[in-house]
């Protein structure tokens, strides 16, 4: 079947407002249905949402629903940790932790029964109340979604449906201007790149734009490797539109016929969901030669990551699209100036790229209201680790670490105290209880030690070793660094062998001052930004958490249980009721004692510090110490 | 270009604009160190970090030699910062290094060590694990030690982008990074021309010659008769070992050095030069004569013969058959020689002294034995010889000038002599092959459209009214170009001259390391310039020659008068030619395709 | 070792199919490795001389990147996510008890051919940490107990065909 193609403005607009009046009337169910969307984000289809949305449909056609109600899947809600989500309208009504099973109830009391299933309705985990409605849930309350926008709405296999949920707004305001002023517009949003440096947007833009070459490119970075972090993930998933609109967006404005996705193959849903999407804006005409009638041509490619975290730097990327290792280019010269195949190329990450379409439509006045000074607009962050609520939150710049841990995130679970978060990954470094209050801001984070990175938040309690975490950082580090400069390549494994040496307890207090003067070398001299931001965790760590170390050195302890070197099992006789079962799942043999007779007792040379005799002992007669 | 005014410690200084601040410095005055000043332009790696300095502005600090002046920079080099981290650059290059410098080969002229003396590097402040280690000293002309290497990507470029090949290549990442063949392979499991040009380059022991020294005190430990040979381009170059400026001929120090070693006999591969040209220019004007198509290729330089079978194996039909300059003086001495002193051949030690990995493979080549023994049994580079000069006690400075021995073979012209520079070997054959086809001598007799050290050069020459278009290439990347253009059939020429190494074997990678870290003494401009100085020592002996053209010299004439016969005859052919193989596998231990 | 003819057309093809972009290398070897499963140097050699591309630079490019292999991968290939939200809720314990349980290093093969283990970085599940994948299906919040459990259902699957 040929699909029509837009050729004009006229044709966009009134297709736009087809597609709006459209959705419109499935959510506030003018159309006489109840609509059921159920998240098709990689967390959720883990949890079989896909067969949640089979069953659905079955269901359906058995009671022959068809006609009074439409399932649909839409992209990442964000609360991971409690999908999958179904969520029923026009009541706006979020089922969460559904299961296959629940589907038969969902349909016959819920749509059929028009009752609101209460068991399967959120609980709020402080006040125990049930939730019926998402924007009552604390977790969804301070949120402002702009980068996430349609996510969690919209079927993103769908392009009608972004086309009903604004998209093409920006562009077609974009289309309308002279390119000098689309960028003026981004440098007065304030927009700085969501990636992790926080450079502004504008100038970078501006650079390509002053270069006089016939061929330039957009690349967008989809390489997010900062584990812990999977807002471009949910976005590309969520929302591919956006970001291909913000996309065409650059390429008008500095004056680039190509733009070239560059996403990590561990990221299926993502390219799977970019490329139909890409191919149907090329169907109806929206990307190609003389998009609606004017001269600007653009065209959208993927280009899948192979697994190298370095290629989330700027140069690297580029070296990897061009088939090459991705190791770093020394610069100058710049991206803007010689980036790919040579051309003057903008780089932007996959949120600062959701961003663009919306200053475009609003204005970049009005997307600079929202933030602070310096900081403008909202960021995505991937909430994790030791908080009751993980997921992906995105929150106004200036929004504080508390309310970020303790309202959204709903504090620290099984009434643990709160230690440090972690922001920016492997690049970071952590934040502790006098910093809670921090407003979150580009700035703010690196004068405290840390920085925003991609936005990944890892939040970590009292059972959590700082110095174990240091070395987690830095055995990914070692792992991914290319091994191009001599800093990055052999520097951090030096500084690897030394935190490994302080958790097993054979580290002297040189170690830390060597710890200090190697990181500063790397800081200052490794090649990329990789390394240079390397050391991060560890002299964060070392200056906020310096008694912790001092501990390992010092008394070779290390309190939160973790660095196995320096803990010891033991059995308390008087506890133990010699029952043996420790000893059976020991698996080195380490325990010995005799049946109804002697108590247990460990052998501390052969204990291989599992763990395995705590977790099996039924009397706690087994202690960490 | 324009000039723009730089700060260095605070002081201006005036310099050009398109300089790395590394270049800027040093014309300011200020060596910092580095170890990639191998050769000009912006450094594309910036990976060593040896050489890093703080830029006012500059949030970090910048690799000098990768970071372009602008006007106004402030640099400091002193600044602690900077000082800290080269040292640490250093410490850290050192501590995933094996270093026994007591038994490395390039102990005194290593990079490495030098950089560290300069930044104070302290043995042993970093201490960990390395990266495991590969030693392939499996193929012939040249040895990998990876234990050595520091990853500065030298030998890479060398390679990949001056020569075109890219055997050598980084593999696996972060600490695991080696720089290696494919798979980890040894030179002689994949397609590698040993050309060792990245021999040159690099700034430690990581790529070296295989060293035949061990072989050459076992010939003379079991009395056998060892006759040397060196090739033309040695003395051109051999002096820089021991202090000589660049472009100083060494011949007459190097032959008495050669005669106090205790070598029977101190020969010179011109002889074989003369031969070569001989038999190669009889050769060009039978194709001429029977109107063979498709241009003839000339096959002195083993690198090139190399290439061929590997990349071109289709045009190998095009090169001369005629052995290399000094396989034929090999068999000369094996036969002729032997044969009149009446020596038994089986105790003749021929040793070569050439400025080329390459000719260590090339002795071992079936097609270069005569009735089961090698014309050549040890080859030695122009850095091998100074280090048995060095051992031995010999003071360089206090050496007479001594003449090659005048046995039989010991004469040779000036032809002979330019065979060691890209275009030489045209023009010697241009001198021979006028004489054949007209019997008249061309004249004059320097012919100047093959000189030059461009990587392809062209020329016409008429010879009885008929025009004959000839090519020189020196450095495989260009020798590609006029490959293809033979493959696609577009080719005009009659006679192309191919080189392995980019100049020729003046620049071959059996040559002194030309190193502007110990050269503080040699202009800044050294390495645009070495290769021509060394040429003009041998256009220079060429112009002072009595006899200049191969067939006039009169040890060949009376070769051939009294035991070869003619030109190309039946027992010239058996001694003196060779023949290639078409099914050179490029991985023996693959199997694609069946 | 042998390259069969079929296995060079596959190579062939999917070489003729991307030698028109720009820069095809890391199409082709996406590619590769997804139809063929692994990219030795046999097959390396190949795409040197359709794409004209050294294979030193080449090899360099497969041994750089994670994804790639050299060596054939297992019919399951289990990821066991250590980016940091699972790290932190103990995904290297279930890495080790895989380990454990298959008797294989993180990066090996099973004798059997039926599993690769592969420790990964973030896969962007953190939300349902720690998690695993198995070739691409990822199992959210895995615990301990549940290992030998996964373990068994792919052997079950196996046996079923």
């Amino acid at each position: 079947m040929a699909v029509k193609k837009i050729k004009s403005v006229e044709e966009l607009e009134k297709k736009l407002s087809t597609c709006s009046s459209c959705l419109e009337k499935k959510f506030n169910g003018k159309d006489g249905k109840r609509h059921i969307v159920v998240c098709g984000g990689t967390g959720c289809l883990s949890s079989d949402s896909q067969g949640i949305i089979d069953r659905l449909n079955a269901l359906i056609k058995e009671k022959k629903l068809e006609d009074k109600v439409t399932v649909n899947v839409v992209g990442c809600f964000g609360f991971c940790s409690q999908g999958p989500f179904v969520k029923i309208f026009p009541e706006d009504r979020l089922y969460h932790a559904v299961k296959v099973s629940d589907c038969g109830r969902i349909i016959d009391e819920d749509i059929i029964g028009g009752k609101c299933i209460q068991d399967l309705l959120y609980e709020d985990p402080n006040t125990h109340k049930k939730v019926e409605r998402q924007d009552d849930i604390n977790f969804y309350k301070k949120q402002l979604r702009i980068a996430l926008h349609g996510c969690g709405t919209i079927n993103p296999e769908i392009v009608d449906e972004a086309l009903g949920y604004d998209a093409f707004k920006g562009l077609l305001k974009t289309l309308s201007m002279d390119r000098q002023k689309v960028i003026d517009e981004i440098l007065t949003s304030g927009l700085r790149g969501r990636g992790g440096g926080g450079f502004p947007t504008g100038r970078k833009w501006q650079f390509a734009y002053d270069q006089d070459n016939d061929t330039k490119y957009v690349v967008c970075n989809g390489d997010e490797g900062d584990p812990g972090a999977f807002m471009d993930r949910s976005i590309l998933e969520g929302n591919p539109v956006a970001v291909i609109e913000g996309m065409m967006i650059a390429g008008y404005a500095i004056g680039a016929e190509n733009g070239y996705f560059y996403v990590r193959a561990e990221y299926p849903v993502a390219v799977k969901r970019l490329t139909l999407a890409i191919k149907e804006l090329e169907e109806i005409g929206l990307l190609g030669d003389n998009i609606l009638g004017s001269d600007f041509n653009f065209r959208c490619h993927v280009r899948l990551g192979a697994g190298a975290f370095v290629c989330g730097e700027e140069t690297a990327l580029l070296n990897s699209i061009e088939g090459k290792r991705g190791m770093p280019r020394p610069r100058p010269p710049f991206p803007a100036v010689k980036g790919l195949w040579g051309k003057p190329t903008i780089i932007n990450n996959v949120e600062t790229l959701a961003n663009v379409p919306y200053i475009l439509r609003v204005g970049g006045g009005e997307f600079a209201k929202v933030g602070t000074e310096k900081s403008k607009g909202t960021k995505v962050f991937a909430l994790g680790g030791k908080v009751k609520n993980v997921g992906l939150v995105e929150v106004p710049m200036g929004t504080t670490l508390r309310e970020l841990i303790f309202d959204i995130g709903g504090g620290i679970p099984n009434d643990k105290r709160f230690q440090a978060i972690q922001t920016g990954g492997p690049s970071g470094g952590c934040l502790t209880m006098n910093e809670l209050d921090t407003p979150i801001d580009f700035d703010n984070l690196i004068a405290k030690g840390s920085m925003m990175g991609s936005g990944g938040a890892i939040v970590m309690d009292e059972d959590n070793c700082m110095v174990d975490v240091a070395k987690f950082y830095l055995e990914f580090i070692c792992d991914e660094s290319c091994g191009k400069c001599s800093q990055c390549r052999i520097g951090t494994k030096r500084l690897l062998e030394i935190l490994t040496k302080v958790t097993d307890g054979k580290a002297t207090m040189e170690d830390l001052e060597k710890l200090e003067t190697l990181s500063e070398s790397i800081r200052v001299g490794s090649l990329c930004g990789l390394g240079q931001t390397a050391p991060n965790p560890v002299l964060s760590t070392l200056s906020k958490f310096r008694d912790v170390y001092e501990r390992h050195v010092v008394d070779k302890k290390c309190d939160a249980g973790i660095c196995k070197n320096l803990i010891s099992f033991v059995i308390d006789p008087e506890k133990c009721k010699k029952c043996s079962l420790c000893s059976r799942n020991c698996p080195v043999n380490a325990i010995s004692g005799t049946v109804g007779k002697t108590p247990f007792v460990i052998d501390q040379s052969k204990c291989i510090k599992c763990g395995s005799c705590l977790s099996s002992c039924k009397f706690g007669a087994i202690s960490k110490k | 270009m324009a000039k723009i005014t730089i700060y260095i410690e605070n002081r201006p200084y005036v310099v050009d604009d398109d300089l790395t601040i590394l270049e800027a410095a040093k014309i300011c005055g200020y060596n910092i160190p580095s170890l990639c000043t191998y050769k000009k332009g912006r450094c594309s790696l910036a990976s060593c970090r040896v050489c890093l300095v703080k830029v006012e502005g500059e949030r970090r600090l910048v690799p000098s030699c990768a970071y372009p002046v602008r006007d106004g920079m402030k640099i400091s080099i002193s600044d602690p910062s900077a000082v800290i981290a080269r040292r640490t650059s250093v410490e850290l290059l050192l501590s995933n290094h094996y270093y026994n410098c007591q038994a490395c080969r390039k102990n005194g002229q290593c990079e490495l060590l030098e950089v560290a003396r300069r930044v104070g590097a302290r043995p042993e402040v970093y201490v960990g694990e390395k990266t495991p280690t590969t030693y392939d000293d499996v193929a012939p002309g040249l040895v990998r030690d990876t234990s050595k290497c520091i990853l500065c990507g030298r030998c890479i470029e060398a390679c990949k982008d001056a020569q075109g090949i890219g055997i050598l290549g980084f593999e696996n990442r972060g600490f695991k990074t080696i720089v290696s063949p494919a798979g980890n392979r040894s030179f002689n499991n994949v397609p590698c021309i040993q050309c060792g040009q990245c021999t040159l380059v690099c700034p430690t022991g990581a790529l070296m010659e295989h060293s035949e020294i061990e072989k050459l005190d076992e010939a003379f430990k079991e009395g056998k008769y060892v006759i040397v040979q060196t090739a033309p381009a040695v003395r051109a170059a051999l002096g820089e070992e021991f202090g000589d400026p660049i472009g100083t001929n060494s011949r007459g120090k190097m032959v008495a050095a050669l005669h106090r070693l205790g070598f029977y006999r101190v020969f010179d591969t011109n002889f074989g030069a003369d031969l070569t040209i001989c038999e190669e220019a009889n050769e060009f004007v039978h194709r001429v004569i029977t109107k063979t198509p498709g241009p003839m290729i000339t096959s002195c330089s083993p690198g090139w013969v190399n290439y061929c079978e590997y990349y071109y194996p289709e045009l190998l039909p095009h090169l001369s058959t005629c052995k290399s300059p000094h396989e034929m003086v090999g068999a000369i001495i094996k036969s002729y020689f032997a044969e009149k002193h009446n020596i038994d051949r089986s105790q003749i030690c021929v040793v070569s002294i050439m400025p080329c990995t390459a000719k260590k493979y090339e002795k071992e080549r079936e097609g270069n034995k005569v009735d089961g023994i090698a014309d050549v049994d040890v080859v030695l580079t122009t850095r091998e010889l100074a280090q048995i000069i060095k051992r031995s006690g010999i003071s360089w400075e206090k050496l007479p000038s001594e003449e090659f021995d005048d046995d039989l073979i010991g004469d040779y012209s000036g032809a002979g002599v330019i065979f060691g520079v890209t275009g030489g070997v045209m023009e010697a054959a241009l001198r021979t092959a006028y004489y054949i086809l007209t019997s008249n001598e061309l004249e004059p007799i320097e012919f100047t459209p093959c000189r030059g050290l461009e990587g392809i050069k062209e020329a016409s020459l008429k010879i009885l009214g008929n025009s004959y278009n000839v090519a020189m290439a020196s450095g495989m990347k260009n020798a590609k170009i006029l490959l293809d253009e033979i493959k696609e059939g577009k080719s005009k020429y009659d006679f192309i001259e191919i080189m392995g190494c980019p100049g020729g074997c003046i620049n071959g990678g059996g040559q002194p390391y030309v190193t502007p870290l110990f050269l503080p003494k040699e202009e800044d401009n050294i390495l645009d310039t070495y290769v021509a100085k060394r040429a003009k020592v041998l256009y220079e002996e060429d112009r002072n020659r009595k006899i200049r053209r191969s067939h006039l010299n009169p040890d060949i004439k009376k070769l051939y008068n009294d035991y070869l016969g003619e030109y190309g005859s039946k027992k010239a052919h058996k001694l003196l030619h060779t023949y290639y193989n078409s099914s050179r596998e490029r991985y023996p231990d693959l199997k694609i395709g069946e | 070792m042998h390259l069969r003819k079929e296995a060079v057309d596959i190579i062939l093809n999917i070489c003729n199919k991307y030698k028109n972009e720009p820069s095809p290398l890391m199409l082709v070897l996406s590619e590769t490795q997804k139809e063929y499963g692994y990219i030795p140097l046999e097959v390396q050699e190949i795409i040197s001389k359709e794409l004209n591309i050294p294979v030193s630079d080449i090899y360099g490019v497969v041994t750089f990147y994670s994804f790639f292999s050299l060596k054939p991968k297992g019919r399951y290939v289990i990821g066991v996510c250590l980016g940091t939200a699972c790290y932190v809720k103990g995904s290297q314990n279930i890495l080790d008890k895989f380990s454990e349980l298959l008797k294989i290093k993180p990066g090996q093969t099973s004798e059997d051919g039926l599993f690769t283990l592969d420790a990964l970085r973030c896969i962007g599940a953190c939300g349902i940490a720690p998690a695993i994948s198995i070739n691409g299906k990822v199992y959210p919040k895995v615990t301990l107990s549940q290992v030998q459990q996964i373990i068994d259902e792919y052997r079950k699957k196996d046996k079923e065909g």
